[in-house]
């Protein structure tokens, strides 16, 4: 038998009932599209087509249209890669690893979290691909299939390769851990469907879900083993993007450091854009009663705890570089810091190790505002992060004969604003057509009848 | 689908009325078919009788079948099809097929629980599920005795179920 608390407060508040739940979040998918949906569905299919004209320029002439150069042959793209990636992981953090915990707060979030999470992977899959050059031939290069089809075999002691079956496996692990927790919702849906249409678009989409107890009692054991399973899997692939990098020779990147800080990283990155689709989420769908000042605080905290975090990581790196004595280390150092960009590498210092800071205030990490500007703060840090430690790293070879800068062309940013428009054109058709929040776990949390019914025995 | 089966369908509000329901009436002797529940009832399948789900381990058959095939598939190519020295590594380095070996494990154990899952609980897209009242996914939980298995008359569980706190019963023919 489950033990709740007493001293804890109501998740979700307004007295719901079962019903109420079901219809405050079914109306949305049965209701017609507003008008306020539909301009923001406007405005990121608009970002998704002129994104696209950059996109399709790259994969016609090729990715010289972009900045790139001799000197620094990753910039923009691996950038957005790692930061879509890192922003890919709070929902499969939320969904498993607080289940783990058995932090019931989690279920009126983790929907919304975990659609953010495919999509953001989705995204950052993008990157790589169209940085081959010739992804159509890319089959070859990460899928081991035999040699008489393709080149040789793909090179397993890789850290791209790693990386590619990380992320997929990621993908597809997170996309079934997402797909489990829909079908009971979508039988509410079916169940209440009143045209034919969405009776059968729902009715296929359920399963054949019927609410069994047996169904229900391995659901449970199979949600508890796939967290276990996505537990490991979140941190090793935030893990394995590090090594990316910290297998590599370059100063700056070859330390031993990076995978817990990548990993942090990626969690508080995540967290702040959770909070940044959630709040605008819940002032339109009016769910203030399902997503509460407690969720937010909770989650700034966690946003709190994981900056703090990353900023330790920050200052370890400036010290080992200067306690290991390696001169181009400390020169990488001195240079992200000093050298042409010391602009990424204070906006990255500013928005990541300062402003998550102000959370320790309880009246900023209550405060709604507060909150979606800072959410927004983070996650530019965290691109700038990236960009410090690619380009930075990069752009003073070992020759100063070799040294170079990079600056983007329209392409590089096209093709940035082409995943904001997946990104969003995803996230707002989900807003849309599926339950944004887990109805069946919330009603499982609410327990506010079960006590009235206790009094009247 | 058999056709001409008749269920006596008691529908509850509450999920502790349930549980104290389940044990009354398993305990006059009465077969419950199923119960029906919008959100999973904690104690519900001790009630019923259930036994824990064995699906763990399928899930962890699946992951060291998993571990298994990525290690031969890596030391195959790497190390016996077409060896290469890379980096100065061994041909077969079991260091860095770590990674690969462990999400191929994570891969192959979520795919085939939830293959698992499916095929068990008979779930699958535009399956259709026998619906004894249609409010049990939304705020209602349905208790379902088959007429069939059980020697009393519907009266008799009517009976049952309405001193057990069943707040509506109906019969439902199949």
């Amino acid at each position: 038998m489950e033990v709740t608390s007493p001293v804890r407060e109501v998740l979700v508040t307004g007295n719901k009932t079962y019903h109420d739940v079901s219809h405050d979040i079914c109306r949305h998918v049965e209701a017609k599209p507003n008008p306020k949906w539909m301009a923001a569905m406007a405005l990121s299919l608009g970002a998704l087509f002129v994104g696209g004209y950059a996109l399709a320029i790259t994969l016609w002439d090729g990715i010289g249209m972009w900045g790139l150069n001799k000197t620094v042959g990753w910039a923009w793209d691996i950038t957005n890669f790692v930061w879509w990636v890192g922003i890919g992981h709070a929902g499969t953090l939320i969904s498993a690893v607080l289940l783990l915990f058995r932090q019931k707060w989690r279920t009126s979030i983790n929907r919304a979290a975990e659609a953010m999470t495919i999509f953001a992977v989705i995204c950052a899959l993008l990157f790589p691909l169209i940085h081959t050059g010739r992804p159509w031939l890319s089959f070859y290069w990460f899928v081991p299939i035999p040699n008489t089809w393709g080149s040789l075999w793909v090179n397993f002691h890789s850290p791209l390769l790693w990386d590619f079956f990380a992320i997929s496996t990621y993908f597809t692990v997170s996309l079934v851990f997402w797909y489990i927790g829909l079908i009971p919702d979508f039988a509410t849906i079916r169940d209440r469907a009143t045209n034919k249409i969405s009776k059968a678009i729902y009715g296929g989409l359920s399963f054949g879900w019927d609410g069994a107890a047996k169904t229900w009692q391995r659901y449970e054991t199979v949600s508890l083993v796939l967290a276990g399973l996505a537990t490991p899997l979140v941190l090793s692939v935030h893990t394995i993007v590090s090594m990316d990098f910290a297998t590599s020779v370059i100063p700056g990147w070859h330390t031993t450091i990076f995978p817990p800080y990548f990993v942090a990283g990626a969690i508080f990155s995540g967290f702040a854009m959770v909070l940044t689709l959630m709040l605008v989420t819940r002032k339109v769908y009016n769910l203030e009663d399902y997503i509460t000042i407690n969720h937010i605080e909770l989650m700034n905290i966690i946003i709190m705890i994981t900056g703090s975090i990353v900023g330790v990581a920050y200052i370890t790196e400036l010290f080992m570089a200067w306690y290991s004595g390696v001169q181009y280390e400390q020169y990488a150092f001195l240079n992200r810091a000093t050298g042409p960009y010391w602009w990424a590498y204070w906006s990255m210092m500013t928005c990541n190790v300062i402003s998550p800071q102000l959370f320790w205030f309880k009246k900023i990490r209550t405060s709604l505002w507060a909150t979606f500007i800072l959410s927004i703060v983070v996650n530019i840090g965290m691109w700038f992060e990236r960009f410090v430690i690619i380009v930075t790293s990069l752009h003073r070879d070992y020759l100063p004969s070799s040294w170079a800068m990079f600056s983007p062309t329209i392409y590089d940013m096209g093709i940035y604003l082409f995943s904001f428009g997946l990104f969003f054109t995803l996230f707002f058709s989900f807003a849309k057509f599926f339950p944004v929040i887990n109805m069946a776990e919330v009603k499982a949390v609410l327990k506010s009848s079960s006590g009235e019914i206790e009094n009247k025995k | 689908m058999e056709s001409g089966k008749n269920f006596i369908v008691g529908i509850f509000d509450d999920e502790s009325v349930l549980l104290s329901a389940v044990k009354k009436v398993r305990g006059s002797d009465v077969k419950i078919h199923e119960c029906y529940t919008p959100y999973p009832v904690h104690g519900l399948d001790d009630e019923l009788g259930y036994k824990r789900s064995r699906i763990s381990i399928a899930a962890f058959m699946f992951g060291i079948t998993g571990t298994c095939l990525a290690f031969l598939m890596m030391i195959y190519m790497m190390g016996i099809d077409w060896p290469m020295i890379i980096g100065g590594k061994d041909h077969i380095a079991i260091p860095s097929f770590v990674p690969v070996g462990f999400e191929v494990t994570v891969l192959l154990s979520a795919l085939g629980m939830v293959g698992t899952f499916f095929v068990i609980s008979n779930l699958k897209p535009y399956g259709k599920p026998r619906i004894y009242d249609i409010r049990s996914t939304d705020d209602k939980h349905v208790m379902a005795i088959d007429l069939a298995k059980n020697s009393k008359s519907s009266d008799e569980l009517n009976a049952i179920l309405k001193d057990s706190g069943a707040v509506e019963i109906n019969e439902k023919k199949f």
